[in-house]
């Protein structure tokens, strides 16, 4: 009975979200207040519906109602209740019931946090939301129910939710990028009601900032947590495949972080107004597309979710009618472009175009690379695209984009003077350069592109600091009340500058200096490697809940001083007979240890020597650690104050 | 509509184009399957090394048996999520010969090594010439040989119970793992 709850609530919200996406709309267009004023009780409504379905699925999950094909299919008597709850979105129907609900949640706080917008405005969001949570109500209720029932002979027990999936990494890394997708919705919602109302007045950047600032803090941990999980489940080390459900992710991500800019220009400046609509058209374009990329199957091979056609002409459909209505209303509705708007080629507005422009020429680098093989299928060719491709742009991109990063933050708008950035950088230059250059010879020789990101990375933290500096001691408050009375939008941009600076640290670091070395080692042998020294001291038997294990017990030191003692496992597992290897990380702020052990080199014979498999990886924690940073740096910007404040007409900070 | 606003009409464009290319793709033949060129064929011949380095084999371990030809790499999230499904249908007999696909050695013997071997034989691609000429689209695909050496089908993507008793089951005439 839950579950026809949840199935009842599914078609309630569906009539919700139709009545939301034309009432309030008409009611905009045609200047009927009370039409307008229904766009906030459905929006609550339909979140609450959706809630409700949401419960009923995790109430299925919960008892075990495997006459539920997609509680069925997805776990199992035995499987542990937080993995149960998180496999409600182990697989495609619940995955995409999270998304709408995520959606109308989205939707019931824009609703309660636009009280100082105007009400035409927030109807026209609130029906615009409407329609994408119709577009992908249907989607689930056509194609994919999660309340489906498999009568008339239900399975005895659940088909179990697939064993990569039972990690606490993945429980969480789902949602997370879902609420960055979902979230870019509002800055979309935002910039129609914007171009429906004609002028784009500038105040629409205004209210969608925040919003969008806060989808791009989620969805920049969601890749975050995607890159680790990869690292320590499945990637023998690797932290970044291009594969094309990764580049789904970071295509938005890309058009998400430019928009944050543009925005602030909108904002401050009422510039780049049509670019600004555009790019938040953009950015939810492409999380449309990751969807469909994932869901229909058309790129084959990869994490391919549900490989069912009648599926994937759905979601391209909505696809065009969304993205291809929003584009065609902006094409028609952009105000004009007036030339020489209003700053000088060097300014804050210039860099901040640069910004924009290698964004945004990242996204397209990796929207080709995704999609190279089908042109080259339709074309009658096969190409493969691999790392090599991506690298090529992405290094450069991401040296230009640091670069212009730091005469960025110090540039006022308008107009800035050449004399007073170049005194600024006069310092700055040099000691990133000797820093660098000499940052880059600790670990090893690095290639000139390394040692190149090394000294920006340290140009952008020096400035950043610099920067930082000069204001606290221009405020009369002393060094620490300085500090804390910057503003908080200024502190985050700091924070997430600097983020960018480790990340791509981090990724110098390890690409060009992990060791990865396999041999063979018996018990008592040891091992030298990148100046730390393995000794396999010792075998042992050990027996865990579910398995018993081989675990080899591994002292590491350096100059003779202990560092770490690792104990990777060969497991066998008691009722599948399966057999995994555990391996031993030993993580550290400036590098990874990892030892896992392989096969006994002889078969069978458990004593004599193995092979084993030590990595050495520096820096590697950086690359997540500079998107945590990056993510906090978000969210500082997000409380402060002027986001909390009300509005007040005819202010434009 | 001057010139200057011409240019507003280039992202809708941009979008309808790649609609259009997603439509083809989506609705182009054998997506899923093998083009109808290769179905019926004999699989193209080979001479390829094994993955545990005991020499090289050639097109005629297909014969004599219904076999499934895997392919996969280490570096393929997808085939890391099949790969369960695979050590089943092992376990209850149905043959699986694997071709590692430009992949790395040592990765693809640890992948084997962590998560079972479901592959009596592990046939070696590492610059994925033999996929080239196979019409590999990527990893994981999985092809239903007969005893003939004659290509029955082709999946593209994740093999799962599901797909198994949909498309694999009506042209499999080996062991049936569901009996």
């Amino acid at each position: 009975m839950i579950a026809e709850l949840g199935h009842l609530s599914l078609w309630v919200a569906l009539v919700l979200g139709l009545a939301l996406m034309v009432l309030p709309m008409l009611g905009a267009w045609r200047g009927i207040a009370t039409l307008q004023l229904l766009g906030r009780p459905l929006t609550w409504m339909l979140a609450l519906c959706l809630t409700v379905a949401l419960l009923a699925l995790a109430w299925a999950f919960y008892v075990h109602d495997y006459t539920i094909e997609y509680v069925a299919n997805n776990s199992n008597s035995a499987l542990p209740l937080r993995y149960r709850l998180s496999a409600i979105w182990g697989g495609h129907e619940g995955s995409l019931l999270l998304w709408v609900w995520m959606l109308s949640v989205w939707g019931a706080a824009v609703a309660l946090f636009t009280r100082s917008v105007p009400r035409p405005m927030v109807a026209r969001v609130l029906s615009v939301m409407g329609f994408v949570s119709v577009g992908f109500l249907l989607f689930m209720l056509l194609t994919s129910n999660p309340f489906d029932r498999a009568l008339p002979w239900p399975p005895m027990d659940g088909a179990d939710l697939n064993p990569l999936l039972q990690d606490p990494g993945l429980i969480i890394h789902p949602p997370m990028l879902y609420m960055g997708y979902v979230g870019f919705s509002v800055a979309f919602a935002f910039a129609i009601g914007g171009l429906l109302t004609g002028n784009l007045d500038p105040t629409w950047a205004r209210w969608a900032r925040p919003w969008t600032t806060v989808a791009w803090c989620f969805l920049t941990l969601g890749i975050a947590l995607g890159s680790w999980w990869a690292y320590y489940e499945l990637g023998w080390g690797g932290w970044w495949f291009w594969d094309p459900v990764e580049n789904a992710s970071f295509m938005p991500w890309l058009a998400g972080t430019a928009l944050i800019h543009s925005l602030a220009v909108t904002e401050k400046r009422g510039l780049f107004r049509p670019w600004t609509a555009l790019l938040a058209i953009v950015a939810f374009t492409l999380s449309l597309l990751g969807t469909f990329l994932v869901r229909s199957g058309v790129l084959t091979s990869v994490h391919a979710f549900a490989t069912d056609p009648a599926r994937g002409a759905f979601v391209l459909g909505f696809l065009v009618v969304t993205a291809g209505g929003a584009l065609t209303l902006f094409a028609f509705r952009a105000p004009v472009l007036k030339a020489g708007s209003g700053f000088r080629l060097l300014s804050r507005e210039s860099f901040l175009m640069v910004n924009n422009l290698v964004l945004l020429t990242a996204a397209f680098v990796v929207l080709l690379g995704t999609l190279f093989p089908l042109v080259g299928e339709a074309m009658g060719m096969k190409i493969s695209v691999r790392s090599p491709y991506f690298n090529a742009f992405f290094v450069p991109l991401t040296l230009v984009l640091m670069l212009a990063m730091v005469p960025g933050m110090m540039s006022r708008w308008g107009a800035q003077q050449a004399r007073p950035l170049l005194r600024r950088l006069v310092w700055v230059v040099p000691a990133a350069l000797i820093g660098g250059i000499w940052g880059s010879r600790l670990p090893g020789p690095t290639p000139w592109p390394g040692t190149l990101g090394l000294i920006l990375a340290l140009y952008v933290v020096l400035a950043h600091v610099d920067d930082v500096v000069r204001r606290v001691s221009a405020s009369s408050a002393g060094a620490l009340r300085g500090l804390v009375q910057l503003p908080r939008g200024y502190k985050g941009m700091v924070l997430a500058h600097c983020g960018l600076a480790l990340t791509v640290s981090g990724v110098v670091l390890v690409t060009n200096h992990e060791v990865e070395r396999d041999m063979r080692l018996a018990p008592g042998g040891s091992v030298e490697m990148a100046g730390y020294e393995f000794t396999f001291e010792d075998l042992k038997s050990v027996e865990g809940p579910n398995y018993s294990a081989l675990q080899g017990e591994f002292r590491v030191t350096r100059d003779g001083r202990k560092v770490a003692h690792m104990q990777p496992q060969k497991r066998t597992y008691d009722a599948s007979g399966r057999v995994m290897t555990e391996a031993a990380i030993d993580a550290g702020l400036l590098r990874d240890l990892y030892v896992s052990l392989g096969e006994p080199l002889q078969a069978g014979q458990t004593v004599g020597a193995w092979a084993v498999r030590i990595y050495y990886k520096p820096g590697v924690r950086w690359i997540w650690l500079g998107a945590l940073v990056m993510a906090i740096g978000g969210a500082v910007a997000l409380s402060d104050k002027r986001y909390r404040r009300p509005a007040d007409p005819g202010e434009t900070a | 509509m001057n010139r200057g606003t011409l240019w507003r009409f280039v992202p809708v464009l941009i979008l309808l184009a790649l609609a259009l290319l997603f439509f083809w793709a989506l609705n182009r033949p054998g997506r899923d399957e093998v083009p109808s060129g290769r179905t019926g064929e004999s699989i193209p011949a080979f001479e390829l090394p094994t993955l545990n380095g005991d020499g090289v084999r050639t097109e005629a371990i297909f014969d004599n048996h219904w076999t499934l030809l895997n392919v996969w790499g280490s570096w393929c999230p997808t085939c890391y999520v099949e790969h369960p499904y695979l050590m089943k249908l092992a376990d209850r007999g149905v043959r699986i010969v694997g071709l590692n696909y430009k992949d790395e050695k040592p990765k693809a013997q640890a992948y084997l090594e962590d998560g079972g071997d479901p592959y009596g034989v592990t046939l070696v691609d590492k610059d994925g010439d033999y996929g080239l000429d196979l019409g590999v689209y990527g990893a994981p695909e999985t092809w239903v040989i007969n005893p003939e050496g004659v290509v029955k089908l082709r999946h593209a993507g994740e093999l799962n119970r599901e797909v198994w008793q949909r498309k694999i089951a009506p042209v499999w005439k080996g062991d049936s793992p569901y009996e």
